[in-house]
């Protein structure tokens, strides 16, 4: 984990290793997708265990449970509207599996598996797909009118048609990128500021302990907002498979 | 069920320090230059997605079927039982009300019944104070009216017995004088004396 050397190796975090020596390598089960299936347990253990004692008065658990359900569900029904119900299990699902890699991430020697941008493109190429197929189901062909808006000016279709498809397709790409380069872009500076103690530290003596306060201490309020980062990127990934999914469903 | 995933969730968890010695033991064992998550020449770069795919289906298998149903009944418990006890505690507002009001037309009808038993008695009352009295009144003027009467008898029978000693002296003196009596000139003489005073 520390720096070889003097170089700053901020990356090699993201390298991927066999998870369980031969285990993992005969099946190609990574260290990250074993942090993806320990988030796998822990949301299940959350929801299901947290509300199997069907309290009228709910435990912390069943209340962290309920108002995680509450609050997708808010959003979903927020900006589909009624019939959003459909896909609330969805965005669900995504929201936590995202918000878990995330957070997981964030404790000592664990994967962030939201920093690959394999992962979050896969993610998001998911929505993308789900979002085209529920469109098409609901709307037909007519789903291609997405790209022409009513009302606009026929002369400007060769200009508008372009845009609009474009926009369409650059959803997946900005979606994915948005969170694989905040997660990188924090584990990097934590990872560099972590350098930067022990290099400072292990330099100059005593005069080099106290400078290596200074890292140290930006490395704490830096944990700190990467948790939030971690809350907020899971919430807007969330928030826009919402919107994208009220655009397939009422077409603007 | 929750019993598989329990065990399931203590394994990961189980997991988790042998990923950590496995992630520092291996440092480097794919490495290649620049960041590793561009390296899609990597075999485990879209090995990790594919693995992916299968929790990621799992997860929302899960919460769809199970998790998320049983939050909801939850939910829907919570919310069906605060209404029931709302409803409940509504209907009970309602038996006070009605009985505060029954009690309050209970209490009204007792105070107009003692208020007209109070009238009653004093009515009544002063009937027989009235009667009381006026018989008194009767009594007194009777025993005024007998009282009055014996007045006038005794008056009478004194005025009978001052004729007869007016008489006996007047004849007394009309025998000193002329030495004889002559009683009924004298008796005649008195009464016409008495008559001409008003008192024969």
């Amino acid at each position: 984990m520390a720096a070889e050397g003097k170089a700053i190796d901020a990356l090699s975090q993201f390298e991927l290793a066999p998870f369980l020596g031969a285990v993992g390598e005969s099946v190609r089960f990574s260290q990250s997708n074993a942090h993806m299936l320990l988030a796998f347990g822990l949301i299940t253990a959350l929801m299901l265990w947290g509300t199997a004692r069907r309290a009228i008065i709910p435990g912390r658990l069943q209340a962290l449970a309920e108002s995680g359900y509450e609050f997708i569900y808010g959003i979903v029904e927020g900006q589909v509207g009624s019939e959003g119900k459909r896909y609330f299990p969805f965005v669900f699902s995504i929201f936590m599996f995202v918000l878990f890699g995330n957070m997981l991430g964030l404790l000592p020697f664990a994967f962030t598996y939201t920093s690959h941008i394999a992962v979050t493109f896969a993610l998001a190429a998911l929505v993308f797909i789900v979002v085209t197929v529920v469109a098409l189901a609901i709307h037909g062909t007519h789903f291609f009118s997405y790209f022409f808006p009513e009302g606009a000016p026929k002369a400007l279709a060769p200009l508008i048609i372009p845009i609009e498809i474009i926009s369409y397709l650059s959803r997946p790409i900005s979606l994915s990128v948005r969170l694989f380069a905040n997660m990188v872009a924090g584990h990097v500076m934590l990872k560099v500021f972590a350098t930067f103690v022990v290099m400072i530290g292990s330099a100059a003596g005593v005069l080099g302990l106290i400078g290596a306060v200074l890292p140290m201490a930006m490395n704490v309020a830096l944990v700190g907002f990467e948790i939030l980062v971690a809350f907020l990127q899971a919430y807007v990934f969330a928030i826009l498979t919402s919107i994208y999914l009220h655009d397939a469903v009422h077409l603007h | 069920m929750t019993k598989t995933i329990r065990i399931a969730t203590l394994l990961s968890l189980a997991a988790l320090p042998a990923m950590a010695q496995v992630a520092a033991e291996h440092p480097g064992a794919t490495s290649s230059a620049g960041m590793p998550q561009l390296d899609f020449g990597n075999p485990w770069t879209i090995a990790q997605v594919v693995w992916m795919l299968i929790i990621f289906g799992a997860l929302y298998y899960v919460m769809a079927q199970y998790a998320l149903p049983q939050v909801a009944s939850v939910l829907e418990a919570r919310r069906a039982r605060i209404e029931g006890d709302l409803e409940s505690a509504q209907a009970a507002k309602r038996q006070a009300d009605a009985a505060l009001a029954e009690h309050q037309s209970a209490t009204a009808k007792a105070r107009a019944e003692a208020q007209a038993a109070i009238a009653g008695a004093t009515q009544k009352a002063q009937a027989e104070a009235s009667a009381r009295s006026e018989a008194l009144n009767a009594k007194l003027a009777a025993q005024i009216d007998a009282a009055e009467t014996q007045i006038a008898t005794a008056r009478d029978a004194a005025m009978g017995a001052l004729r007869q000693v007016a008489t006996d002296t007047a004849d007394a003196l009309v025998t000193r004088l002329i030495g004889r009596s002559d009683s009924t000139a004298v008796a005649a003489a008195v009464d016409r004396e008495l008559a001409a005073r008003g008192r024969g």
